[in-house]
């Protein structure tokens, strides 16, 4: 075990190398400056500001040394200021959208489990039954359902016509002046909306994995032992056969960890939420480059550990992986 | 207040006490009747479609930093109902004779948010602070043209220029910034990074309170204010990136006050009875143009009969129906309608498709094979492209009618739609073009020398067409010279004139702008300005407030 987690960490740290080179070059060759945009076509910023400006950001230097010089940096955990006016830290302005949307990929996700592992499983065991065909249906819809369709739509019978919930935002104008249990019954309310909309198109993927895996899994020989030994239905299923239908679901699931961090743009601009997705494409359109790559490298940060997490958990699972791999992975 | 909001796509503008010379057609709903006493209190929700970029918009170009900025801080001079300048935070300027110095008497009754006295000292640090190399300030520009600054005594700035400068008052209607908590940053080149970024003070009639990135500012009324303490107690200026979703709170009456409906929510979507009842919708001009520019160096549109040939080869009116719903008014010239130097006394060329390809038969463009497109003498068809920028789905659809209207007269354009990076970077910038759809701010002044003038050709310069008039030039240069608005005001009237005859771009329109205002809010005056200039003065009356636990 060991020596296996060393290799695999002494890879880390080249990958993150050339995961942020390729990156920050390619993030340069997308037409146009951070400045560009701060002009627009104003005819009152006068080109010597403009000199003084990329001197300043020192985008004047070539690209590598640009690149060298954020790396040497970013080795001391100093990822830079925004280029943006607000002159923020680019750790301070993810922390700040970072947690809204963790909390909302998460109740997403787990929802998404609580519903989506029920659905599978009923639908394999029985499948051809109505209840498979009703729910195949209700899910596809959901996946080609357009979220800003199906949040506008929301939006505009529960928010403008019934008034039951709040439309837009985290917070009503008087939240300050609320209980605190109110405070929360508030912030409860303006989630549940996108909450249900970024649920309602993520069922579908999910349910199906895990109706997939089930139907397999319930083909296999241990399944009908399990049978002949004459245990309950229930057994079978709950016990038997969903622990090893739900494995190649778990493998999903740790590999979109990432993606908790990285916000839906579409659901969090209608929504109006200040999460990470807006962020990411505010920095883009603005060509803010370091917060665009202080974004990458959180992101490939975790990805990358989160595939070594997975591989460790497979090392303990599978003794041919531990062992060197000499018979191949998995 | 929000008078100053969209500076960031103005060329702003100067004009220092005459009254306003043209009339501008106001439209704004009768609000109901019912005499109310003004009266404190209320929270005022505006939804913004941008984001705030800084809370010190000397730094910033966008127009939510700048409305924000409007409500922390002031200027020695703000616009009135009339887009003429009048005093602030000064009490009141004179010019010497050669229009070279320029005194202002302070007023001695401002207070800096945290209760120190505002003094001549941050007029001077102000200047100081944006002129300063390190200082990544926008608009600087204006600043630049200063000799000197200086106190004579605590409440008198005399401000001298090297050369007399158009805009010398006009400028001063920058955000004064607080001396005693900025000056070690700006020595430094660490503006952005200073706790003023985080935590502003001005002399405002608002006080900041907080700042959600991406969701919401909270500012508080300054029971200081020198104008009296404003009546709306608060105001919480949300974030709401997305247009439909802000029509929905409007529809909610989850916010009051919006910048901007759509041409379609304003005609069709907001004519129900509860939301007139519920909404003031506003409609006046709005302070940019929108134009089809020529490349001035390519032979042909070099040719002033055709570009005049465009002129009456397109129908603005039709555009206007079709792209803005008929919400935006026929311009001639650059100059924004309503301002001191605007004139309507010029050429106009009325929608005539004979007189175009009369036109067209005279430059040497007629159609020599009869394949319906015209040519010149050696056989070759007049094709050419107009370029736009991406996602702007007006002025690519004017595109799609002065295709069409051209294709009448035997004109082939072809239509190239390109990001805006690379729009500016590849065509605009290097003059690659041979037309451009786009729009241009205009201010309350005149002076459009950057963009008119013939030395303004360089690349990063704003002479896009590479329009060279000697006459042209030397009235901008006699137009910027003075401080004299009689004097001026001919100048630039001719300018116009020259303009709209010489058609160095195909003027098109100017878009209205649209705000809706709950009706709950009282006092509000619409004026050639707009109606958010006298913010301070607006109030709800006791029994409409709605908002009563702040």
């Amino acid at each position: 075990m060991g020596p296996f987690l060393v290799r695999r960490l002494l890879v880390v740290v080249p990958l993150l190398i050339g995961i942020t080179f390729v990156s920050f070059i390619v993030i340069s060759l997308a037409p146009g400056g951070p400045l560009d945009f701060l002009e627009g076509e104003s005819p009152d910023l006068s080109p010597e500001v403009k000199k003084q400006l990329t001197e300043l950001y020192g985008l004047d230097k070539p690209l590598v040394v640009q690149y060298w010089s954020w790396l040497t940096r970013l080795a001391r955990l100093d990822f830079g200021r925004s280029f943006l006016p607000d002159g923020k830290p680019v750790l301070t302005k993810i922390g700040e959208r970072l947690p809204v949307t963790l909390l909302l990929n998460i109740v997403e996700m787990l929802i998404i489990l609580a519903v989506a592992v029920p659905i599978g499983v009923l639908s394999a065991v029985r499948q051809g039954s109505s209840f498979d065909k009703v729910t195949t249906m209700f899910v596809f819809i959901g996946f080609a359902t357009p979220d800003f369709w199906l949040a506008l739509l929301l939006m505009s019978f529960f928010g403008a016509q019934l008034g039951w919930l709040p439309i837009s935002g985290l917070r009503s104008m008087n939240w300050e002046y609320l209980s605190f249990w109110g405070q929360q019954l508030d912030f409860i309310s303006h989630l549940a909306l996108p909450i249900v909309v970024a649920t309602f198109g993520g069922l579908a993927g999910f349910s199906r994995y895990m109706r997939q895996s089930m139907l397999e899994v319930v083909r296999q020989d241990y399944v009908q032992t399990a049978r002949a030994k004459g245990l309950s239905e229930q057994v079978v299923i709950g016990k038997h056969a969903l622990r090893n239908a739900l494995l190649p679901v778990v493998t999903i699931l740790g590999l979109s960890l990432p993606g908790l961090i990285g916000g839906s743009v579409i659901i969090e601009s209608i929504f109006a939420i200040p999460g990470m997705g807006q962020l990411m494409v505010q920095s883009i359109y603005a060509r803010d480059y370091p917060v665009v790559m202080g974004n990458l490298v959180v992101v490939a940060v975790l990805t990358l550990f989160a595939n070594l997490f997975a591989d460790i958990a497979y090392g303990f699972v599978d003794p041919r992986i531990r062992l060197g791999g000499r018979r191949g992975r998995r | 207040m929000l008078r100053r909001a969209g500076r960031a796509l103005l060329l702003l503008a100067a004009g220092a006490l005459a009254a306003c010379s043209a009339e501008v057609e106001m439209k704004a709903e009768a609000p109901d009747a019912t005499p109310y006493a003004r009266a404190y209190g209320d929270t005022f929700v505006e939804a913004s479609i941008g984001d705030i970029g800084t809370l010190i918009p000397t730094l910033a170009s966008d127009a939510p930093s700048h409305e924000i900025g409007g409500w922390v801080y002031d200027g020695l001079v703000r616009l009135d109902k009339n887009l003429n300048n009048v005093p602030a935070m000064a009490e009141s300027w004179t010019f010497s004779q050669d229009c070279l110095t320029l005194d202002f008497k302070l007023r001695r009754d401002v207070k800096w948010h945290d209760g120190r006295p505002f003094t001549a000292e941050d007029v001077v640090f102000t200047w100081k602070a944006i002129v300063h190399p390190k200082t990544p300030a926008p608009f600087k520009e204006k600043f630049l043209q200063i000799k000197s600054v200086e106190a004579l005594d605590s409440y008198t700035v005399r401000v001298t220029y090297p050369e007399p400068y158009a805009r010398s008052v006009e400028s001063w209607q920058e955000y004064i910034l607080p001396k005693h908590r900025l000056e070690p940053y700006v020595a430094e080149g660490k503006l952005r990074e200073s706790p003023q970024n985080k935590q502003p003070i001005g002399t405002g009639a608002y006080r900041f309170q907080e700042w959600r990135s991406g969701e919401k500012v909270v500012l508080l009324a300054n029971p200081d204010y020198y104008l009296g303490k404003p009546y709306l107690s608060r105001i919480v200026y949300r974030v709401i990136p997305s247009q439909a979703t802000i029509f929905l709170e409007l529809k909610a009456r989850g916010v009051d006050y919006s910048q901007g409906l759509t041409a379609i929510q304003y005609t069709r979507q907001t004519e129900y009875p509860a939301f007139r009842k519920a909404y003031r919708k506003f409609r006046y001009p709005g302070s940019g143009y929108t134009f089809l520019a020529f490349n001035l160096k390519d032979p042909r549109f070099a040719d002033r009969r055709v570009r005049q040939a465009f002129a009456h080869a397109i129908n603005k009116r039709e555009l206007i129906e079709g792209v803005a719903m008929g919400l935006a008014r026929e311009v001639d010239g650059p100059v924004r309608p309503g301002s001191w130097a605007y004139t309507d006394r010029v050429k106009h060329f009325d929608f005539d498709p004979k007189k175009a390809k009369d036109l067209l038969a005279e430059a040497g463009w007629s159609d020599r094979d009869g394949d319906g497109l015209v040519e010149d003498k050696d056989g070759k068809p007049f094709t050419f492209t107009i370029r736009t920028n991406q996602g702007n789905d007006e002025r690519k659809k004017i595109a799609e009618i002065i295709q069409q209207r051209l294709a009448d007269v035997g004109v082939k354009a072809e239509i190239q739609i390109i990001d805006w990076a690379s729009f500016i970077k590849e065509f605009v910038k290097p003059r690659k073009f041979e037309a451009l759809v786009l729009g241009l701010g205009s201010g309350t002044d005149p002076d459009q020398y950057v963009v008119w003038h013939s030395s303004q050709v360089g690349p990063d310069q704003m002479n896009r067409t590479g329009y060279a008039n000697p006459e042209v030039d030397a009235l901008l240069e006699r137009g910027r010279a003075s401080c004299h608005q009689q004097e001026r005001i001919q100048y630039y009237h001719r300018i116009q004139e020259i303009l709209a005859e010489d058609v160095p771009m195909l003027f098109l329109y100017v878009r209205d702008a649209l705000p809706v205002v709950s009706s709950r809010v009282r006092g509000l005056d619409p004026g050639p300005a707009g109606i958010t200039y006298n913010f301070h003065e607006w109030f709800v009356p006791t029994p409409l407030q709605v908002y009563t636990s702040g």
